[in-house]
């Protein structure tokens, strides 16, 4: 008897309706629907095109793009990490340190987020969403490398909760769920959120506890955009911000990285190419008018190769939830992102980063550009209809 | 009628459930944003607008008859701005830290829409005693919620209750320890948050509310 054979046969009636196990129904549930399901297309013959993708198989393409980044970022916490200390270390010894680093982080998001998507579901006899799938893995690679685990399990913990399951679920939600997470870390917890104590790592049990007291191990290292946001000129050279090689949250500091996140997703079809080139676009022209408040030889097309710019670019504004819908709309919605961006960094020195307030405040407006879209597609034709 | 007939019970402990002016009728949120951050002005915030509800209601409840309808909402306000007035200068006399930090929204008190609408709702139709009552039970009822807005506040964004320190500053990050205040606490936009809390657990609990 097979794998698949054995659990149709003998393990799924123990969960259905009367079964030992029917308290566990929707966890069963879940994971079985994310192994076989769905396992058939349509018929060959016919005018229909079909495929068996699901959202289940979207949200793992995007895992999927996400995982260079992953590893980047693993390796350059080792990297900042054996820069810091003054020691030398083969490519495995600084890889391996960085994902000691790094994975408590993802097993800690996924953990919560999904353990709350698990309970809900439950509680409520639904099937168990995937939408967290992504989110869980975005969200440790939009954190700074030391933020506590325990503070990231009650940001992920709220915004699951609140930008989520309140407004009923995958699919539902107005606001980008990572980004939530991170809005609510940046706002309740700055002190592990933004600075120059917080991006590389001194001892890795930081990551766990947090910022350690003692002057030997808090290493002090300001990101490019923490140099801009205080006048400094910014010393990263420029090949480091091409490869990622320099102190940033996990995930988001390698360009190379995103672009082959990038190019699964376009290739896959799973997220929107103009949305992606939009925000650049907004993001050039914002930064192209800001040029002359740049300090220190900053060109203004280096705005889109630091920060979380081109990260929340590929991978959070084009999140097919939250961001506008209509083909037009996309247009516009990425637009605005890139040229509120830059006008946060560059305008408020409060906040050194502006993807994150960005993206979060057109999730607001996409329903309102699809719904000006929409309305003047209408207008338009019913002005040909009278003519 | 009797001092606690049926009817007066209800306008006294009425608002502090199945009519909460918060949680149920979402008034006066505005303050309850505002002055929560820490548990002390909360207190004394909802204690300043039970004795203003309380006695604007029986004022207007008196002067009920001879007020022409035309005018009543300028005559109420004058009776809630000589009370509110009364009140703010008494706090400036007795707690002037707390009235500092309450700052404007004392004055503010004035436009409270529960105000208004136990007068206009109420005052107008009953006699003093249940005004009185009303007023009361209206007050508490948003007292309560600020004081349970405000305790959630404190605790979480700065460790203490009623400026004693609960949460010992050798827990912090920053001295060795492992806790952190939640700086959004203190930021109203969290007071928003907890109020929907406070209003989710109450619908829960009260399934026939709309």
């Amino acid at each position: 008897m097979n794998f698949k054979k054995y659990i149709d046969t003998q393990l799924k009636p123990q969960f259905e309706e009367g079964g030992k196990l029917h308290a566990w129904q929707s966890v069963f549930d879940g994971f079985y629907t994310f192994m076989y399901v769905p396992n058939e297309t349509a018929k060959k013959n016919g005018a229909h095109i079909h495929d068996s993708i699901d959202s289940k198989r979207i949200m793992s393409m995007v895992v999927i793009a996400l995982l260079p980044c992953l590893f980047f970022g693993m390796y350059n916490v080792g990297y900042q990490h054996y820069l810091a200390v003054g020691e030398a270390a083969d490519f495995w010894l600084t890889f391996g340190y960085g994902a000691i680093a790094v994975l408590p982080k993802v097993v800690v998001s996924y953990l919560v987020g999904l353990g709350i998507e698990f309970v809900v579901a439950q509680w409520k006899h639904e099937e168990i969403q995937e939408g967290f799938l992504v989110s869980g893995m975005i969200i440790p690679l939009i954190v700074p490398v030391n933020c506590p685990l325990w503070i990231l399990a009650v940001a992920v913990a709220f915004s699951v909760i609140f930008a989520k399951e309140v407004f009923g679920g995958t699919g539902m939600n107005i606001f980008n769920v990572a980004l939530v997470t991170r809005a609510f870390l940046f706002f309740s917890y700055p002190s592990m959120m933004s600075g120059d104590k917080v991006w590389v790592n001194g001892n890795y049990m930081d990551c766990i506890n947090g910022v350690s007291g003692t002057a030997t191990d808090a290493v002090t290292m300001a990101t490019p955009l923490g140099e801009l946001g205080s006048g400094q000129a910014v010393t990263t050279p420029l090949e480091n911000m091409l490869t990622g090689l320099m102190p940033g949250s996990i995930g988001e500091t390698s360009l190379i990285a995103i672009a082959l996140g990038a190019i699964i997703l376009l290739w896959c079809g799973v997220a929107s190419w103009k949305t992606m080139v939009s925000v650049f676009l907004g993001g050039a022209v914002m930064a192209l008018i800001f040029q002359d408040k740049c300090t220190g030889g900053f060109q203004w097309w280096q705005h889109l190769c630091v920060g979380g710019f081109a990260f929340g670019a590929v991978f959070m504004a084009t999140d097919p939830v939250t961001s506008a819908r209509t083909e037009t709309g996309k247009w516009f919605y990425g637009f605005l992102i890139g040229v509120i961006a830059i006008l946060v960094r560059v305008l408020n020195p409060g906040y050194p980063e502006g993807m994150m307030l960005a993206i979060l405040l057109m999730n607001v407006f996409a329903p309102l550009i699809d719904y000006c879209v929409v309305q003047s597609n209408i207008n338009k034709r019913a002005k040909r209809a009278k003519a | 009628m009797s001092l606690l007939s049926k009817q007066n019970s209800e306008a006294l402990l009425g608002p502090l459930n199945k009519n909460n002016p918060i949680a149920v009728q979402v008034l006066g949120i505005c303050s309850a944003l505002a002055v929560t951050s820490q548990l002390k002005p909360a207190i004394v915030m909802g204690l300043s607008v039970t004795i203003i509800t309380a006695f604007s209601n029986v004022i207007i409840s008196l002067i009920r008859k001879t007020i022409p309808n035309r005018i009543r909402i300028i005559v109420q306000l004058v009776v809630v701005a000589a009370l509110v007035t009364i009140v703010s200068n008494i706090l400036k006399a007795y707690v002037y830290d707390v009235s500092v930090q309450l700052s404007v929204y004392v004055g503010l008190i004035i436009t409270n829409c529960i105000l208004m609408g136990r007068l206009e709702a109420f005052a107008l139709q009953n006699g003093p005693w249940s005004s009185f009552l009303d007023g009361v039970g209206n007050g508490l009822g948003y007292a309560v919620i600020l004081v349970i807005v405000g305790f959630v506040r404190e605790l979480l964004g700065s460790g203490c209750l009623l400026g004693v320190k609960l949460i010992p500053d050798s827990w912090l990050l920053e001295n060795g320890g492992l806790y952190l205040h939640n700086g959004m606490m203190t930021m109203p936009a969290m007071a928003l948050i907890i109020v929907a809390c406070v209003i989710w657990v109450h619908r829960s609990c009260n399934k026939d509310i709309e």
